[in-house]
């Protein structure tokens, strides 16, 4: 039925510019216009250029406007404020040359369109103009980026000791969230060693890996650094987490590793929003298969306190699952059998 | 060989014209050596392929606008690729999405336009017989042509083609059993580009060598027209960076066929751990890139240069700041060599790099908005024509800046952790390189068709198409930046998974109307196209009375160009609204000696000097007439 419909559409498009074209042939022919340099039709031209202008910049702005709490995300970290406002401040500079430039292309075209008996200006150079618009941008660009390398170089710097670690690892298609624990020290892994009980791989010979334990979802602290250790088990993936402004590529066989300061729990968020259902969400943004579209994992902010409360009642891999352990040399074990039996 | 030194012995030769107009079909119009024809090859297979890679969009943007709607009806044309209950295979969408970039980047905006304008037009602008090889110029095209046909079977396997995106970034590219399109789909699509890339080289050491050698008397550097230029320094960008990606290519097939570990290390995959360590996954991010921007440019000069031509002649102006043009182009040759990594900010690169890569991304800038402000002073206080090629030139120029307005967000790394494969990034690249590119396409076709063809495309056509595919392209893209900002992620299937992303339904749908009225306005063209070439208003032999030396040849040029002796040349070719000249255009052929009304204080005192060689080669020319005879 759609195909009947589309291609009776689309005959009757053909034809109606069959018609228009023959029409309009035939009648520049009679007035001899096919013959002239420039018809109406230059002053059409020149006109929609202006109309272009006027339509679609009004258009930008009243979207722009009333779209604003749509597209600008909210922010969940401080070093977001940091790019949101570098990204705001880039924004500010480069549209006011965007319209400026649009402005004088599209007043050109109208203002000088052509006229039978004038004359265009013989005007090939201008050193002087040249070098002004060298040198502008070129400091306008080196400002811009000499902040932007400000902020990159701190958000890229090495996390201070005392930031809480969470292991984020991707694979087709969801992400594993592991804790290193009391110790903060995260044990050990070898993708040889992942088995259906062991997805992540994790060497239990190394004894920072008895208190690790797993997580349905990532929980994190309000205004504490957190460090996101990535990597990946199968193909590329991507950390995105869009309210925090961060995002990392996960690669299997080069861990990588963002760290940031969340600055405002769920519950703050969602009273500020308004919206009981909020969420600091995961996404993948790095093409993985045919899943990558579904890779969800939330982020709950809480606040310090309540984070170590929540630290305090989770259960390790080993304790939850005492067969990781069996086979452990027996100093090791007799180490393992402290965690699985603690209260 | 012959052709490459007919120029010296054209003149006493004309006995020998009736031989060589001796073709058949087989050598005139499939494997012809005359850069013309060759160009034309180029064109139609360009308009095929961006034909198929627009449909191509056109199926994945009615799943993103659309996501709810039944498409049992595209099942006779895709098969399984429909589900039982009407929904597009997210595996299928992935390979849309790849296929749509390669065979737009490669096949369109590679092969489409620098194939079709740098073959016809070197010769004819610097006055050259054809190409310095021919049969080198024809393997080009043929080697286009089976990777090609190589690339369009795999449309059709069982698992579908390649779906890893268009950057086929490993391990998801190098392992069948992440995506099924990485089995058969992905080896023909290294099948096909090694092909691409061994065509573009053959056609790439033509062009260098065609203009380095081949100019016609008089024609130096300093007085090449800027389309010249810049298919001259694409060449350039082609040759250097295109080995590099056939080295990634290669050992992307050795990591897939052969066991060999650059880009795999650490998998573990389908409930086994594979045997490869040691390889880097970002490796391979780095050799893809080293081809992968510097393409970017590959598609975006020829198109400046085109637009750069079109303007001036259009304006009835020279083209503002003619060595500024040239300087900005140089420039960003050599800087598109040493930006790749900014694709690759938040790969895991190291940061330090990342800083370095961020400096020298905005310095790639300046040269770029020296270019935008040297066409707008070439339109102001011009004498507007707006023929269809000068609307897409203009087009261009506005594309041009609101794309690369927003790689100033991009090349900013600290601005891009958010922004990073964003639809922010669709919407910057689809305007910079995709529309931009695009125009200059269109621009050059619709400006260079009467040379091609012998006749006119229709204007008023030209216009309605040019004014639904501007005002389309930008309902298409402007929105996604909206998309963007809000952190949607780029060859996603469905956002509604996630909150923050399931909103903007509305703004999809709208671009994917606007995506679909923009190609249906693409049938106009290819309407006109077709139509004008048999049934056109027969062209004049200087249309658009430009300056350069494609139009003192015959309007429908034979084998060779000129029939008689190549024109010399005079001047530079934008002598348009001259002061004190009678018209408004002074072709390169006219000595300075014949225009003394109109010629600056400096060209008078080249007179002399000019006289002095006129005679000099007058003398040549009857010594040689003595000889010959």
């Amino acid at each position: 039925m759609y195909g009947l419909l589309i291609s009776i559409g689309v005959l009757l498009l053909i034809l109606v510019i069959w018609m228009v074209y023959r029409i309009q042939t035939l009648i520049s022919v009679a007035k001899g216009s096919d013959k002239k340099i420039a018809t109406t039709s230059n002053k059409v031209n020149a006109a929609l250029f202006m109309v272009f202008l006027i339509g679609a910049g009004g258009l930008m702005v009243w979207y722009s406007i009333k779209e604003f709490d749509n597209y600008q995300l909210p922010i969940g970290s401080e070093h977001g404020i940091v790019t949101d406002r570098l990204f705001w401040i880039t924004m500010a500079v480069t549209g006011f040359i965007f319209i400026l430039t649009h402005i004088l292309l599209f007043w050109f075209s109208y203002h000088y369109q052509y006229k039978e008996n004038k004359r265009a200006a013989y005007y090939p150079d201008n050193n002087k103009l040249e070098i002004i618009w060298t040198l502008v941008p070129a400091v306008v660009l080196a400002v811009l980026v000499i902040s932007g390398w400000k902020a990159w170089s701190d958000i890229t710097g090495p996390a201070p000791e005392d930031a809480h670690v969470v292991e984020i690892m991707g694979y087709q298609f969801a992400w594993d969230i592991r804790y290193p624990g009391a110790d903060n020290q995260l044990g050990d892994y070898d993708y040889r060693l992942t088995t259906a009980m062991n997805s992540r791989g994790i060497d239990f010979t190394d004894k920072n890996s008895f208190d690790d334990f797993p997580a349905q979802n990532v929980v994190i602290p309000k205004g504490e650094p957190v460090l996101f250790k990535i990597r990946a088990r199968d193909v590329l993936h991507s950390v995105f987490a869009p309210h925090m402004r961060l995002k990392m590529d996960a690669v299997p066989g080069m861990p990588t590793r963002f760290w940031f300061v969340p600055n405002k729990t769920t519950a703050e968020m969602r009273a500020e929003l308004g919206d009981e259902e909020f969420e600091y969400e995961i996404a993948c943004t790095e093409v993985c298969g045919s899943g990558h579209f579904s890779m969800r994992k939330t982020i709950t902010v809480v606040e310090p306190d309540e984070y170590r409360k929540w630290m305090a009642e989770q259960t390790p891999f080993i304790k939850s699952n005492p067969d990781l352990v069996v086979d452990l040399p027996a100093d090791l074990k007799e180490l393992a059998d402290i965690y699985i039996n603690e209260e | 060989m012959a052709v490459a030194n007919v120029s010296a012995h054209d003149v006493s030769h004309h006995d020998h014209h009736d031989h060589e107009h001796r073709e058949n079909f087989i050598t005139k119009y499939i494997f012809s050596t005359d850069h013309k024809m060759i160009a034309k090859q180029y064109l139609i297979s360009g308009m095929f392929w961006a034909f198929i890679g627009g449909f191509l969009s056109v199926l994945f943007r009615l799943q993103l606008g659309f996501p709810e709607m039944d498409l049992s009806f595209l099942r006779p044309l895709l098969g399984g690729w429909i589900d039982s209950s009407g929904k597009l295979d997210p595996n299928f969408y992935l390979a849309l999405v790849t296929m749509h970039g390669t065979i737009m980047v490669f096949f369109v905006l590679t092969a489409g336009l620098s194939g079709t304008f740098s073959n016809f037009l070197i010769p004819l602008q610097i006055g050259a017989r054809d190409m310095a090889s021919g049969f080198m110029n024809m393997l080009s095209y043929w080697f286009f042509f089976i990777s090609g046909v190589i690339m369009f079977a795999s449309l059709f396997l069982e698992k579908g083609p390649a779906a890893g995106g268009w950057v086929v970034y490993p391990p998801l590219s190098a392992l069948e059993q992440a995506i099924p399109g990485s089995g058969l789909g992905m080896t023909l699509w290294l099948i096909a580009m090694t092909f691409f890339i061994a065509s573009s080289l053959l056609g790439g050491i033509n062009y260098i060598t065609t203009v380095i050698n081949l100019r016609t008397k008089g024609m130096s550097f300093s007085r090449l027209p800027l389309t010249i230029w810049a298919f001259f320094l694409t060449a350039v960008i082609g040759l250097l960076s295109f080995p590099v990606l056939f080295s990634a290519a290669l050992l992307l097939v050795f990591d897939r066929s052969f066991g060999t570990s650059f880009y795999l290390s650490d998998i573990y995959i389908g409930g086994e751990a594979l045997p490869n360590t040691g390889g880097s996954a970002v490796l391979y991010q780095h050799l893809f890139w080293f081809l992968g921007h510097p393409e970017v440019y590959i598609v975006l000069l020829p198109a400046l240069g085109i637009t750069s031509e079109i303007i001036a002649t259009n304006s009835r102006k020279p083209i503002f700041g003619y060595k500024a043009m040239i300087i900005s182009m140089l420039g960003i040759t050599i800087l598109s060599f040493v930006v790749w990594a900014h694709h690759m900010f938040v790969s895991g690169l190291n940061p330090f790099l990342g800083s370095i890569f961020m400096f020298l991304t905005l310095i790639i800038a300046v040269p770029s908005a020296v270019k935008v402000f040297n066409y707008l002073t070439t339109l102001w206080r011009g004498n507007l024509r707006f023929t269809p090629g000068m609307l897409f030139s203009i087009g261009l120029v506005s594309f041009f800046i609101s794309g690369g307005l927003t790689g100033i967000f991009l090349g900013n790394s600290a601005i891009d952790i958010q922004l990073h494969d964003t639809y922010f990034v669709v919407a910057h690249f689809h305007l910079v390189m995709g529309s931009a590119s695009f125009f200059g396409m269109m621009a050059g076709i619709y400006h260079w068709f009467p040379k091609m063809f012998g006749r006119m495309m229709d204007e008023k056509l030209g216009h309605v198409h040019f004014w639904l595919t501007f005002v389309g392209v930008y309902m298409v893209f402007f929105p996604m930046h909206y998309i963007g900002i809000a952190g949607f992620p780029r060859r996603y299937y469905s956002w509604t998974n996630y909150s923050f992303s399931d909103m903007y339904t509305d703004l999809n749908m709208f671009v994917s109307v606007a995506a679909i009225v923009t190609f249906g306005a693409q049938m106009i063209f290819v309407f006109n196209f077709f139509y004008s070439m048999y049934k056109g208003r027969k062209a004049s032999a200087n249309p658009w009375q430009s300056n350069t030396l494609e139009w003192t040849t015959p309007i429908s040029p034979g084998h060779g160009n000129w029939p008689g002796e190549i024109p010399a040349v005079y001047r530079w070719p934008y002598d348009y609204s001259k002061p004190g000249a009678k018209e408004d255009f002074i072709p390169q052929t006219v000595p300075l000696s014949a225009t003394p009304e109109s010629n600056l204080p400096h060209e008078n005192k080249l007179v002399q000097l000019e006289k002095e060689i006129m005679a000099e080669e007058g003398d040549v020319l009857v010594a040689d007439e003595s000889k010959g005879s």
